[in-house]
C-alpha cells in the first residue's frame, strides 16, 4: 500500500431535516480493499453516493488523488478514475451487454475516437474475464439477478477505474455465486484497482477487506481489522440492539 | 453500420431529385399544397423524436417552436424583406436558442413533469405574439408571396421542393444522431438517467444538445409557413394539433428508428389530407386520435417495431421487447 487515493473529510448530508451522514471522515490507501459495513439506513449508499457523485455532499471535502472532487458532476469523477456499481442492478435495458459496456468505453476511456473495433474488442474481454462472453448479444433485461451483478461490475470496469465501488454485489445471490463474484473482485483488486466494498454479507466482506468501517446512524462508530470489528462492542449493539 | 451509410444517402438524393422532379412536371397543383404539409410532419416528427424518442424526454410543446419558427419569418419579411433561405435560418437559429434555452430551465425536471412545462411554452409564446401588434397581434397579418425562384412555375410547388429538402435534412440529422455516440449515450440516459451519469455520460449536456436540436428543426418547418398559406394568426399557428400529430406520426412510425417517424408521419398527415379533402376537416383530427389509440394498443412500438417482429417471428414471441 502506498499513497492516499481517497479523503473523505468531515462529511456531511441532510437530507431536510435529516442528517443522513455527519462528520464522516475517511482516508482510503492505493490498492486497498475496504470494506463498509452498517444496519440499513445507516448511511453506507449516501456516502458512496456523496463520493461518486451522484449526490452532493453538504458539508466537507472529498479529494481524490489529491484533487478536490466535491463540486464535480458524477460523469467527470468517472472521468477521473472512480467507477460503481449500483445495489439494485441498472443496466441499460434497451441494449445488449455488449453495448452497456460500449457506453462508458465511449464516454471514458476512448473519447471521440472512431475506432469501433477496438472499442468492441476491449468490450469483449471484459465480458469474458467476468464470464458474460456468450451474454454479448443478449438483450440486458433478460438477464438473470447473478448475471445483472456481474453486468454492473462489467460495466464500472469498462470506464477503467482506479477506484471501483461495489454496493451490496452480493446481495441476493446464492453462496457458490458470492464465491464467483469475490473471485471477480480480488482478481480486479490483484490488478491494482482499489475497491470499496458495501456488504451485508459478513462472510464476503470479512474475508475480502484488509480494513472495516462500521456505520451507523450516519456516523462512524468502528474503524479496524475485520478480526477487531466483529468484536466492538458498539457494532455488535448496531447490529443485534442492546 | 457503416455499410448502411451510402444506400442511405443515395436514397437521400433520390428523394430530393425525385422532389424535383415532381415539382417541375405537370401534377396537379393540389398535390404540392397537400404534399407540403405532409413533408411538414416528417420533420415535424423526426424533430420530436431526437428528443423524446433517443432521451425519453416527452415534449408537447412542438407548436411553440413551431409557430416561433414562423414568426421569425414574418419579422424578417416585415423589417427586411428577407429571402426564404434567410427565413429557414433564422427560424432554426431562434427557436433553436430557445429550445436550449427551455433546455436549461425544464430538463432538470423528470417525466410528466417536463412534459407539462412544455405546454407551457405554447401558451406563452402564443399570448407574446398575440399581443405583439408589429406581427399582426390577434388579428394576423397577410402576405403576398413574391414571384418563385427560376426553375419552378408557382411558389407552392417551390415550397413543396423546399420542405421535402428539409425533411432530408431532418432525417440525416436524426440518423446521424441515433447512430453516432450521442444517440448511444441519450439511449443510455433514457434507460436509468443515474447509471449513465456514473458511466460518463455527461446526461444535461446531451439533453440540451438534443433539446437545441430538435427545436431548432421544428422552427425550420414552421418558416415557410406564411408565405405558404400568405397569411398567419397566432390561434392557428400555435394549435395543439401540430404537437399532437408530430407525437402521432413519431409513435406510429416507431420511436426506435429515425425512419419511423418519417414513415409515421407521411402515413397519418397522408390519411388527414386524404380525409380532408373527401369527408370532411373536423373528422380528420379523429384519424389522428383513432390511429394513435389503435397504435398504442396493438402496436406499441409502431410500424417500425410490426417490421421487426415480422422479420424475427421466433425472437418477438412472447417478449414484446
Amino acid at each position: 500500500m502506498s499513497g492516499t487515493l481517497l479523503r473523505v473529510a468531515q462529511v456531511s448530508k441532510n437530507f431536510g431535516g435529516f442528517s443522513a451522514l455527519s462528520q464522516v471522515s475517511i482516508e482510503i490507501a492505493q490498492g486497498e480493499r475496504f470494506g463498509l459495513i452498517g444496519p440499513n439506513g445507516s448511511g453506507k449508499t449516501t456516502l458512496i453516493n456523496c463520493i461518486s457523485g451522484s449526490l452532493r455532499n453538504d458539508g466537507g471535502s472529498i479529494v481524490f488523488d489529491g484533487n478536490d472532487i466535491s463540486g464535480l458532476p458524477a460523469y467527470q469523477r468517472t472521468r477521473l478514475g472512480i467507477a460503481r456499481s449500483f445495489q439494485i442492478p441498472r443496466p441499460f435495458s434497451s441494449m445488449s451487454v455488449l453495448e452497456n459496456l460500449i457506453v462508458p468505453l465511449e464516454y471514458v476511456v476512448h473519447r471521440r475516437s472512431l475506432h469501433t473495433a477496438d472499442t468492441r474488442a476491449e468490450a469483449i474481454q471484459i465480458l469474458r474475464s467476468m464470464g458474460l462472453a456468450d451474454k454479448a448479444d443478449t438483450p440486458s433485461n433478460r438477464l438473470t439477478q447473478v448475471e445483472l451483478r456481474k453486468l454492473e461490475l462489467a460495466r464500472a470496469m469498462a470506464s477503467r477505474p482506479r477506484l471501483l465501488i461495489s454496493d451490496e454485489a452480493m446481495a441476493g445471490l446464492s453462496s457458490t455465486e458470492v464465491e464467483e463474484v469475490l473471485a471477480i473482485l480480488r482478481k480486479l483488486n490483484d490488478s491494482g484497482i482499489t475497491i470499496i466494498m458495501i456488504e451485508h454479507i459478513m462472510r464476503a466482506v470479512m474475508s475480502f477487506s484488509q480494513r472495516v468501517i462500521c456505520l451507523d446512524a450516519g456516523r462512524i462508530i468502528c474503524e479496524g481489522t475485520p478480526e477487531s470489528i466483529v468484536k466492538d462492542s458498539e457494532v455488535q449493539k448496531a447490529y443485534l440492539g442492546a | 453500420m457503416r455499410l448502411r451509410g451510402s444506400p442511405f444517402w443515395i436514397g437521400a438524393a433520390a428523394t430530393v431529385v425525385l422532389a424535383a422532379i415532381l415539382s417541375l412536371s405537370g401534377v396537379n397543383e393540389y398535390f404540392f399544397f397537400a404534399g407540403y404539409v405532409v413533408l411538414q410532419f416528417v420533420v415535424l416528427a423526426t424533430a420530436w423524436n431526437i428528443l423524446a424518442g433517443y432521451a425519453g424526454y416527452v415534449n408537447f410543446g412542438t407548436a411553440a417552436f413551431f409557430g416561433l419558427g414562423a414568426y421569425t419569418s414574418v419579422v424578417l419579411i416585415l423589417s427586411l424583406g428577407a429571402p426564404l433561405l434567410v427565413q429557414i435560418a433564422a427560424a432554426a437559429a431562434v427557436t433553436g436558442l430557445l429550445g436550449f434555452g427551455t433546455g436549461l430551465l425544464t430538463l432538470r425536471l423528470r417525466g410528466i413533469f417536463f412534459s407539462i412545462a412544455t405546454v407551457a411554452i405554447i401558451y406563452i409564446a402564443e399570448t407574446l405574439m398575440m399581443n405583439w401588434r408589429y406581427v399582426g397581434g390577434a388579428t394576423g397579418l397577410q402576405f403576398l408571396r413574391p414571384l418563385p425562384m427560376v426553375p419552378f412555375e408557382t411558389y407552392t410547388r417551390m415550397l413543396f421542393f423546399v420542405m421535402a429538402v428539409l425533411a432530408v435534412i431532418a432525417v440525416s440529422i436524426a440518423r446521424y444522431v441515433e447512430s453516432s455516440w450521442i444517440g448511444r449515450g441519450l439511449r443510455a440516459l433514457r434507460d436509468t438517467e443515474e447509471a449513465a451519469e456514473c458511466n460518463g455520460v455527461p446526461t444535461l449536456r446531451l439533453k440540451l444538445f438534443a433539446c437545441t436540436v430538435s427545436g431548432a428543426l421544428m422552427g425550420m418547418a414552421g418558416a415557410p409557413l406564411p408565405m405558404y398559406l400568405s397569411f398567419l394568426e397566432p390561434a392557428s399557428s400555435f394549435s395543439l394539433n401540430y404537437s399532437v400529430v408530430a407525437l402521432a406520426g413519431a409513435i406510429i412510425g416507431g420511436t426506435s428508428h429515425w425512419v419511423g417517424p418519417a414513415i409515421g408521419a407521411i402515413l397519418l398527415a397522408s390519411v388527414q389530407q386524404i380525409v380532408t379533402v373527401t369527408i370532411s376537416s373536423e373528422i380528420n383530427v379523429l384519424v389522428v386520435g383513432v390511429l394513435l389509440v389503435v397504435f398504442v394498443v396493438a402496436a406499441p412500438e409502431g410500424i417500425i417495431g410490426l417490421v421487426k417482429k415480422l422479420r424475427r417471428p421466433r425472437a418477438a414471441a412472447g417478449n414484446p421487447s
